[in-house]
């Protein structure tokens, strides 16, 4: 079974959709305790880094102890961005902190004057070789990215995209992997990406 | 590099597409569900339904729209068209909307942008703006319900306004060139999408490829909208597409 953290923030139907159409076995955890006999566990997410703030010191437990046990995460746009240390778009609140970093608003690194929100399909440009999450996907693939925050690019990066700047579209460390953009709206190359988490979860 | 969007518009009528439909060879051509799983194999990158009816009970014929079309696709789908409450958006969504669009209700009362925007978040709320150029001083005039009624604000304006009260996207269409396959008004959607930073979809008088290239380059939009040219099939989306791209237009092919 693979749990779909709902965090409240926005809506779950689009991404239920999907993994069940590869084959899932889902349930929303009520509780953390729920997460016992989760096989992976997806953390979708919209909106503001603020509303991580809904999944509080019992659920990072939860959820800690199921990574200590080899269990596959997915982390779904601000779902991804909660893995890292923090982000400025909440300075005060810290991440899940198990991917290095730090994220930061879209520009403010200079980048060249393009519209933020990034919205719309991008290409995937694939950094490193075997990644499991991005088995038998195409760097160049595009992915529907709707987002203002991004991940900073260090060794966990798998793919990166430019929008105005680069920065990391889809991370894996291990068994803990997440992607910037939608893959429940990003076509057959998000599927493909939503079958390899589960594949990692067995 | 982000890739122009090319969204196709289903205006749907009692459960069934009604404008322009007339592609022979596909036999339930006023289908949504299947109107759209043709676009989506044509590489369609996003898909409107407009619901062009008013009643209780075709809203929940609408309901049942948007799922049949929601269910096989994974691409991004907005719904729009007599969204006047919280509730109502609640309701497409629901049904498996990712975005809703609002006008004349977001028009009325300013205020439901955010209040939707706080509920889904602002990727999930799109202002549509009607908007009609004003022969007096050249500028351009928003209209409500569906272009009847002059609205008193300036389309420039307005749009920023829906920005900073949380809209994602806004929806820009040209009264003036709607339904002439014309070419969309250039001009109003430059003005407009200079003036905000959130992505603008041009909408209204698409007719050959070359409207689209022009409204991506002298438009500067980020996106455009057409019905009746795919309807019809006059234009595959494949073709438009590369047709784009050989004028050095990013595109998803």
């Amino acid at each position: 079974m693979i749990a779909l953290i709902d965090s409240k923030a926005g809506n779950l139907t689009s991404v239920k959709k999907a993994l069940a159409t590869v084959g899932a076995d889902l349930y929303v955890p009520a509780a953390p305790e729920d997460l016992a006999h989760a096989a992976g566990i997806v953390v979708p997410g919209v909106g503001h880094f603020g509303a991580t703030r809904a999944l509080d010191a019992p659920w990072i437990d939860a959820i800690l102890a199921r990574i200590g046990e080899g269990r596959p995460l997915l982390g779904i746009c601000l779902g991804m961005q909660w893995l890292f240390e923090g982000s400025d778009e909440a300075p005060d609140l810290p991440g899940l902190g198990l991917l290095s970093g730090r994220c930061y608003r879209l520009g403010a690194n200079g980048g060249r004057g393009v519209k933020v929100p990034h919205v719309g399909w991008n290409s995937l440009a694939i950094e490193r070789g075997e990644t499991a999450i991005l088995e038998g996907v195409d760097s160049g693939a595009q992915v529907y990215f709707t987002h203002s925050y991004v991940a900073p690019i260090t060794g966990d990066s798998a793919a990166v995209t430019e929008h105005g700047e680069n920065f990391a579209s889809v991370v894996q460390r291990g068994y803990i992997a997440g992607v910037q953009f939608h893959p429940e709206k990003s076509g057959e190359v998000g599927l493909r990406i939503l079958r390899n988490f589960l594949d990692l979860a067995g | 590099m982000l890739s122009e969007r090319i969204i196709a518009c289903l205006d749907v009528r009692n459960g069934q597409v009604v404008k322009g439909v007339n592609f022979e060879g596909l036999r339930s051509a006023g289908d949504p569900a299947a109107l759209a799983r043709r676009y989506n194999v044509e590489g369609i990158d996003e898909l409107v339904i407009l619901d062009v009816t008013a009643t209780i009970e075709a809203r929940r014929a609408l309901a049942d729209t948007i799922g049949r079309v929601a269910r096989e696709l994974f691409i991004p789908l907005s719904v729009g068209g007599g969204i006047r409450t919280e509730a109502d958006a609640a309701a497409a969504v629901d049904a498996g909307a990712d975005k809703v669009s609002v006008n004349t209700a977001a028009l009325a009362d300013p205020a439901l942008i955010t209040r939707i925007a706080d509920r889904y978040g602002s990727q999930a709320v799109i202002v549509a703006i009607d908007a009609k150029r004003e022969t007096a001083d050249g500028r351009f005039a928003v209209y409500a319900r569906s272009g009847q009624r002059a609205a008193g604000r300036d389309a420039v304006e307005w749009a920023r306004e829906a920005e900073s009260r949380g809209a994602g996207e806004i929806l820009l269409t040209s009264i003036d060139r709607d339904g002439t396959k014309a070419g969309f008004d250039c001009e109003l959607t430059a003005e407009v999408s200079s003036a905000v930073s959130i992505p603008v979809i041009a909408s209204g008088g698409a007719g050959g490829l070359d409207d689209f290239v022009d409204v991506f380059t002298a438009g500067r939009a980020d996106a455009a909208l057409a019905a009746s040219i795919f309807h019809y099939a006059e234009t595959s989306v494949r073709a438009l597409k590369e047709h784009l791209r050989g004028r050095g237009i990013p595109v998803r092919i």
